[in-house]
């Protein structure tokens, strides 16, 4: 019932997105620059980027299917436009409304030795699936002895805030999962980390969660390499040099970071580093603990809900690691307790003042 | 209620019937558009399933609908029904099908027993429901994926998983394909086709399809069967597998054990329509019901299924049998359950028996020969069962083995941890119960 309700809803997301991108963004995109070595590239937004490599994907392994709620016309989002025509209707397909079957069905075709991408249209449904995910995926070849495994698994889902979303279309559940172990959890930040880290996550040899953030898939564009790449995973990336504060954050959060840092520049003097964690599990601690023992000051940021996010982990790590550098508490900047709410949706979301405010105060503590 | 409703709505309604009939009439479909509609339905909505309007206002009444009937080769003593019905076996056959289902059932005895002198920690026989298992698996190929629930343990022998395979498991000791992972009973094996079974109820019953249909694309003809409990079909997994196969037209067979309970859960508080068989034809799977102690109407059943399972028609079988033993060795079932139910079960309508009776009047096996044939059996599996209890434990280290496919740096970080602390508190654990170095080096 949630389901159907999401997908009627989320044309008209898509849609508005689409018309209304400026009104709701509550950040400014940082665009990266490819790895010239990576070869020509092309102008893409997130979701164009996220097609090319499921192109890419497919193109390379014919075992290799894609399959979800409404994906063969292209899917709610456009991510899979022309990928049926192209592929078949045997290896781009539509499945009947349900998510529990889909991540099942997903996890056999990889038993099989079939590479599988499944597609949850809204992170917020993949809680029907959470069952198969943590009890099956995540534990399948640890528990056969690795007789059997499901590597080849790949579950994409949109992910994060989206201006109006409400409690069932801005969901953040990367938390749920990092306590999983077996599983990886990766989220990009633009088009650019999107192909190579989803070709990555298609590609390695352990079932993956991808989390698509939904307000970058149209308002994001990058020059994306045309070719086949990967993007290594559980690697972070530090997006933005540094001496005075660590800033962690990951997917649409890292470009209201950059921002923070910007302004923290200019109007506190404060030199913020800002990393794009990437792949929530399984971390990249070595990243992040070499640049708090630099600056001594850690901030961590994410949308999703303060108690028990991942920030509570990256804080709990890195004061276990940096005890002695550390000039001040570690603070975290997120989503309040609370349900992702409709209206207050400005004054839920972690902005960049109070990414900004947190600076401040660590900078004086 | 329905007085007040005749009183003010139903004349209202009448009188304007009777004023304006052709107005009425004007507002039903024409001919035109019901055959639209009827092409649509048929087309879009049924899958080309005719539909048809009717003027007759007829629910379907659930309590007089017919049940599906029960297909049964031989009678309780053994002896076939209808001729043309017997498969034929061969007398190698016959007795590799005996020797399986009574070699389970002293296994099944001796580890049950041995969970009650705490020599393992769990169990769970497999009594009364040996001929579904070695039925369904004798009709199947040896390379057909089979997707198991737990109390399937007599396809695996089938198949050829070994005493010492089996027992190993059970003890979690080093020789455990499954390396000691997992709690006892839960089996796995790649080189007999057989996915490793897991705890959650259902779960491989989607994931049975997703293998299906990567065989289907695949095109290598093989088959995969997925077995469950009348409970595990509650589950909303087994609805989503049904809808899936019947959409995706895999090469799967579904494989009901009803055995009447779900732990204490008696059938009839399962589920309120005509068993698990009907819901196949909804979900456009080809479905039979089938007598589960009869070893012929299982393995007929099941050869007939795989056929229709290979071009791609899902199939679903439902078996009728009963769960003699207790759920596990964690349940007793007399706190449930007559002592005469479970009696008469055991011994009248008991599937190893009534196989027994057709060998005899084949004049392949003699009554007397059973005594010796079951004292042999339990002394293989007793002189299985001494040889794995003696075997230790693979390393601790192997606990952190397989999370993933390459360890990460912090689980090798978190055995360090471990390594520490037992440098310092090894009196405190039951080392000499686990091997003393690791058999992989990373």
């Amino acid at each position: 019932m949630a389901s159907r309700r999401g997908l009627q809803l989320s044309v008209q997301l898509a849609r508005q997105l689409h018309s209304s991108s400026k009104r709701l963004a509550a950040f400014t995109f940082s665009a990266s620059q490819a790895d010239p070595s990576l070869g020509a590239t092309s102008k893409m937004n997130l979701c164009q980027a996220v097609n090319n490599a499921m192109d890419t994907a497919l193109k390379s392994d014919p075992s290799t299917c894609l399959f979800g709620e409404d994906v063969a016309f292209g899917g709610v989002f456009r991510c899979s436009v022309g990928l049926q025509e192209k592929y078949g209707k045997d290896r781009v397909f539509n499945t009947p409304l349900c998510e529990q079957g889909i991540a099942g069905f997903g996890i056999g075709l990889a038993v099989a030795g079939a590479t599988a991408i499944a597609e949850i249209q809204f992170a917020d449904y993949i809680f029907p699936a959470f069952d198969q995910i943590v009890n099956e995926a995540a534990k399948y070849r640890y528990r056969s002895g690795g007789l059997f495994d499901c590597g080849k698994l790949t579950i994409r889902a949109t992910w994060g805030a989206v201006g109006h979303g409400a409690l069932y279309h801005s969901q953040s559940p990367e938390a749920y999962f990092a306590h999983t172990p077996g599983l990886k959890i990766v989220i990009p930040r633009g088009p650019i980390q999107a192909k190579g880290l989803l070709l990555s996550c298609i590609r390695d040899d352990d079932p993956c969660l991808f989390f698509e953030p939904k307000l970058l898939y149209r308002t994001a564009v990058e020059e994306v390499p045309v070719g086949d790449y990967q993007l290594e995973l559980s690697k972070a990336e530090v997006v933005r040099q540094g001496k005075d504060v660590t800033m962690v954050g990951w997917g649409t959060q890292l470009h209201v970071l950059m921002e923070a840092a910007q302004i923290a520049k200019e109007q506190l003097g404060a030199d913020c580093e800002v990393i794009d964690l990437k792949t929530i599990l399984p971390w990249d601690v070595d990243t992040v603990a070499e640049s708090v023992t630099k600056t001594g000051r850690l901030l961590v940021s994410h949308e999703a809900p303060v108690t028990c996010g991942f920030a509570a982990e990256i804080g709990a790590t890195i004061q276990g690691r940096c005890f002695l550098n550390l000039e001040a508490p570690i603070t975290r900047v997120c989503g309040w307790d609370t349900p992702f709410p409709h209206v207050y949706e400005p004054f839920y979301l972690p902005t960049k003042w109070r990414v900004v405010d947190a600076i401040k105060k660590l900078s004086h503590f | 209620m329905l007085s007040r409703l005749s009183r003010f709505c139903l004349p209202s309604y009448l009188a304007k019937a009777n004023t304006s009939l052709a107005a009425i009439t004007a507002q039903y479909s024409s001919i035109e558009t019901d055959s639209f509609r009827v092409h649509e339905f048929t087309e879009k909505y049924l899958h080309h399933r005719t539909a048809e309007f009717t003027e007759k206002m007829t629910f379907i009444e659930p309590s007089h609908q017919p049940t599906i009937p029960i297909y049964r080769v031989t009678d309780s003593s053994g002896k076939f029904i209808d001729p043309t019905q017997d498969p034929n076996l061969d007398k190698d056959f016959a007795m590799k099908v005996y020797r399986t289902m009574s070699l389970l059932n002293e296994m099944d005895k001796i580890l049950y027993d041995s969970q009650r002198q705490g020599r393992i920690s769990f169990y769970m026989t497999n009594f009364g429901e040996e001929a579904s298992h070695v039925g369904s698996a004798a009709a199947m190929q040896d390379d057909d994926l089979v997707y198991a629930q737990y109390r399937e343990a007599g396809v695996l022998m089938w198949r050829g998983f070994t005493l010492e395979a089996f027992i190993n498991q059970c003890y979690g000791n080093a020789n455990d394909i499954g390396k000691g992972k997992q709690m006892p009973i839960h089996y796995g094996s790649l080189e007999h086709n057989f996915v490793t079974i897991s705890s959650p109820l259902a779960t491989q019953l989607s994931q049975a399809v997703g293998s299906a249909y990567a065989f289907k694309r695949a095109g290598n003809g093989r088959v995969v069967i997925v077995y469950f409990g009348d409970g595990a079909a509650s589950e909303g997994d087994a609805h989503a597998a049904f809808n899936f196969a019947g959409i995706m037209r895999c090469p799967v067979i579904f494989f009901c054990r009803n055995n009447g309970y779900a732990i204490s859960t008696p059938a009839k508080e399962q589920y309120g329509g005509d068993g698990i068989a009907s819901q196949g034809p909804c979900h456009a799977l080809n479905t039979i019901r089938v007598d589960g102690n009869d070893f012929f109407a299982v393995y007929n059943a099941t050869k007939a299924a795989r056929e229709m399972a290979q071009h791609n028609q899902p199939v679903l079988i439902e078996a009728m049998t009963y769960r003699v033993g207790h759920h596990s060795t964690s349940d007793d079932s007399t706190a449930y359950r007559s002592h005469d139910e479970v009696k008469t079960w055991n011994t009248k309508e008991h599937p190893i028996s009534r196989f027994r009776t057709y060998l005899i009047d084949k004049g392949w096996w003699k009554e007397e020969e059973d005594a010796d044939w079951q004292k042999e059996a339990r002394k293989e599996v007793l002189t299985s069962f001494n040889a794995s209890e003696k075997v230790q434990m693979l390393h601790p280290h192997e606990m952190f083995e397989e999370v993933y496919k390459k360890k990460t740096k912090n689980l090798q970080h978190q055995q360090q941890q471990l390594d520490e602390h037992l440098e310092q508190y090894a009196e405190h654990y039951p080392m000499e119960q686990f091997e003393k170095a690791p058999r992989k080096t990373d």
